[in-house]
């Protein structure tokens, strides 16, 4: 099997490489690139002119549902759903049922992507028994299975002393640990963002400290343990600042955020509109401009979507009752485009922020384009302009507060292992 | 002149005007209570349907008297105990009872916001009566009503809410139908109670009562939830009552004609003292007369029948 990509405009941030190039894919890796023509007799051509050739991206944080909750998604919707946004890998989060936090589900999961996922399924393995943050999990083993990063996501390690020792455990591995970074007691029936706007529907807030004070505490232990920490989903300015101060010190943090925190603000939950409800919630305009700033200057190493996939049914209920998260796989291009369109951030940066940091920050070789490497690649129209209609939409599930949104930019063809897994 | 909305969730939406035909159209069906037969034909063969996920006696009570006056069939619905501890959901209570022809529902819950989920899928006009800390309009309504009845104004007023602002959706209520008429609001309370960015919606915060009442003309009272003792809000009864409670002393500090106002049940000797209570500052009573005499208004008017 033999393929040729003419006209693309190829761009691959880690080998500073960004011209019009031809790629040649053979099997499933890439053989060739070219500024040259290359001689296109008896292969497969596809041509992507006027289109951006890209590492395929790669998302830290989804959650698949797979096992247990499969009527709001499952292995193989959720990895159509990646291949239609542009993803070539993912990284599943633990809290399924059950919790991934033994390999028997890690081989489940594993096995299930190999027989029915359409992009690479990296599973993340619970730090500590059921994510009940009471003992830890059989990390050891999770690793041997194929976990590629430790959390209890959804619940943080609310016990300090069982964080350090989780850190420092995991750091025998080499595992990345992801936080959810919550008070809980700060949090406490909270069910959006606490300002304003939840004053004024009457809704239990959340205070940005929720998060910060979590932030500042891992932040301590990362120093203690010398251990790698990478936190998930920052939505506040203070945890912007903290996690930007953390680095200069030269503590080893990364960060990512998602595109709904640097899109939208608490007001889209006006009307009790349940789709905007998540968690963390959906801060103030000041957090959204700073969570910008901080994916501009490198203080947020990637996007992530936190794709959380839940039934109409329940969505469909009171705001109180009806649970947090929203998907995002298939609206995060255009999102994280429009950053670029504002002059937030270079096109290299955007590609940066999807590929090669969440690459490194899970040390899994992908997120460039050499010769040799996997065939993994995203292309895309970054000017196409859509309207996003939910009920197209690869997942199983409905619940993204952008349905009826006009975008620019379209995913046109995901490449997996050199198989075209998604043509839009 | 007709109200020209399906449904009442809350004070936030309604315009200055539509609030004046709400509290017209009230001054009316005051006088229906002061005959021998209490009763006009306006909604008869309607059919109103009191659900209520929260007990309360009293708001009940006064939607069940307003719609039987009005000639409407009225059925009461409690759900605490029934069909939503099933496993029931919100949505599908409503579709049952939209299969009953139900043309007015009075919905009181817990979750704040709950009457726009109805709203959006019933074709019966959804009355709020206290959804959460969200709002309560007719509470509301009701308050604006007794303060202009007694003051002949309520332009240019000033007006204290004390108490638990943040879990009160009388005080919201309050606090947007009053700002619409023209009166000037202060809260007052301990910093606890008082919720995030208030002063954003246009009040001023206080965290004494003396200064916050502070020639004011009216002062409205919140019902203290005893059962948030222990939760951080307040130490305790005695404290809260001594720094909050409204009593003869500091009373002076208010305006001499000042107007006391709480929309019960009242705890006696915590919120206020029984002298206040049952003095000549209170219009207490007040309230509870005029509160059936506004939602005949609500319910006259959202049925589509025009003044
Ligand atoms: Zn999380």
């Amino acid at each position: 099997m033999k393929m040729i990509l003419k006209g693309g405009r190829l761009i691959d941030p880690k080998n500073n490489i960004d011209q019009i190039a031809q790629l040649v894919i053979e099997s499933d890796k890439i053989t060739k690139i070219s500024t040259e023509s290359i001689s296109s007799n008896g292969i497969e051509v596809l041509d992507v002119s006027g289109m951006i050739i890209s590492p395929g991206f790669i998302d830290l944080h989804v959650h698949l549902r797979d096992p247990g909750q499969e009527y709001k998604e499952d292995i193989r919707s959720g990895t159509e759903a990646a291949a239609a946004g542009g993803f070539t890998s993912v990284c599943c989060m633990p809290n399924t049922k059950p919790v991934n936090d033994n390999e028997a589900v890690t081989h489940y999961i594993l096995e299930k992507a190999r027989k029915e996922g359409l992009v690479n399924v990296l599973p993340a393995g619970a730090i500590t028994k059921g994510s009940r943050g009471e003992e830890l999990a059989e990390i050891g083993k999770l690793k041997e299975a194929g976990c590629v990063a430790l959390t209890d996501d959804g619940w943080p390690v609310m016990n300090s002393e069982m964080m350090r020792r989780s850190l420092e455990y995991a750091k025998t591995f080499d595992l990345v640990v992801m936080p959810h970074c919550e008070d809980r007691h700060l949090s406490e029936g909270g069910v959006m963002n606490e300002g304003r706007t939840s004053t004024e529907m009457g809704l239990r807030g959340i205070p940005c400290q929720a998060e910060e004070v979590m932030i500042s505490r891992d932040i301590l232990l990362a120093q203690l343990t010398e251990s790698r920490i990478h936190f998930a989903h920052i939505s506040s300015e203070g945890g912007v600042r903290l996690i930007r101060d953390a680095k200069k010190r030269g503590i080893s943090v990364t960060a990512e955020t998602c595109p709904h925190y640097f899109t939208l603000t608490d007001e889209a939950t006006l009307g009790y509109n349940t789709n905007a409800k998540m968690n963390p919630p959906l801060r103030s305009i000041k957090d959204r401009e700073a969570v910008k700033q901080g994916l501009k200057d490198g203080t947020l190493d990637a996007i992530s979507t936190d794709h959380a996939p839940h039934s109409p049914d329940e969505k469909e209920q009171e705001f109180d009752k009806a649970p947090f998260g929203i998907i995002g796989l298939e609206t995060v291009l255009p999102l994280a485009l429009a950053l670029v369109q504002e002059g937030m951030i270079t096109l290299s940066q955007m590609i940066t922020l999807l590929t090669v940091n969440p690459a490194k920050i899970l040390k899994i070789k992908k997120g460039s384009l050499e010769a040799g490497s996997i065939a993994d690649l995203t292309i895309f129209d970054p000017n196409e302009e859509w309207v996003v209609d939910a009920t197209r939409f690869k997942s199983k599930s409905r619940n993204s507060p952008f349905n009826g949104w006009k975008m620019k930019g379209r995913v046109k063809f995901t490449i997996v292992s050199g198989k075209v897994v998604y043509r839009g | 002149m007709i109200l020209k909305r399906k449904d009442l969730i809350a004070l936030k939406e309604l315009q200055k005007e539509e609030i004046e035909l709400l509290l017209d159209t009230a001054v009316s069906f005051k006088e229906v209570a002061t005959r021998d037969i209490k009763k006009v034909p306006a909604l008869r063969g309607k059919t109103l349907i009191n659900l209520f996920f929260e007990p309360s006696t009293r708001t009940r009570t006064s939607f069940e008297l307003a719609g039987k006056r009005l000639s409407a069939d009225v059925i009461n619905i409690s759900h605490s105990s029934s069909s939503a501890v099933k496993g029931e959901s919100l949505l599908d209570t409503a579709k049952n009872l939209e299969a009953m022809n139900a043309d007015l529902i009075v919905l009181r819950h817990p979750c704040s916001g709950s009457p726009y989920l109805l709203s959006r899928h019933l074709k019966s006009s959804i009355i709020n009566a206290g959804d959460g800390a969200h709002e309560h309009p007719t509470q509301g309504l009701l308050d604006l009503y007794t303060i202009r009845e007694k003051l002949g104004r309520i332009a240019g007023l000033k007006v204290a809410i004390v108490g638990d602002i943040t879990h009160s959706r009388v005080a919201r209520s309050n606090i947007a139908g009053l700002s619409k008429m023209g009166a000037s609001v202060r809260v007052v309370g301990p910093p606890t109670m008082i919720p995030a960015e208030i002063e954003k919606s246009g009040v001023t915060v206080f965290h004494e009562l003396r200064e916050g009442i502070r020639d004011v003309d009216v002062i409205l009272m919140l019902r203290l939830q005893l059962e948030r003792q222990g939760k951080g809000l307040f130490p305790s009864i005695r404290e809260y009552s001594e720094l909050f409670g409204l009593n003869k002393e500091n009373l002076k500090w208010a305006n001499k004609s000042v107007l006391v106002m709480h929309p019960g049940p009242v705890n006696r000797g915590v919120e206020i003292s029984p002298e206040i209570a049952d003095g000549l500052s209170s219009v207490i009573l007040d309230q509870v007369t005029n509160g059936v005499a506004v939602r005949m208004a609500v319910l006259f008017l959202l049925s589509g029948a025009s003044t």
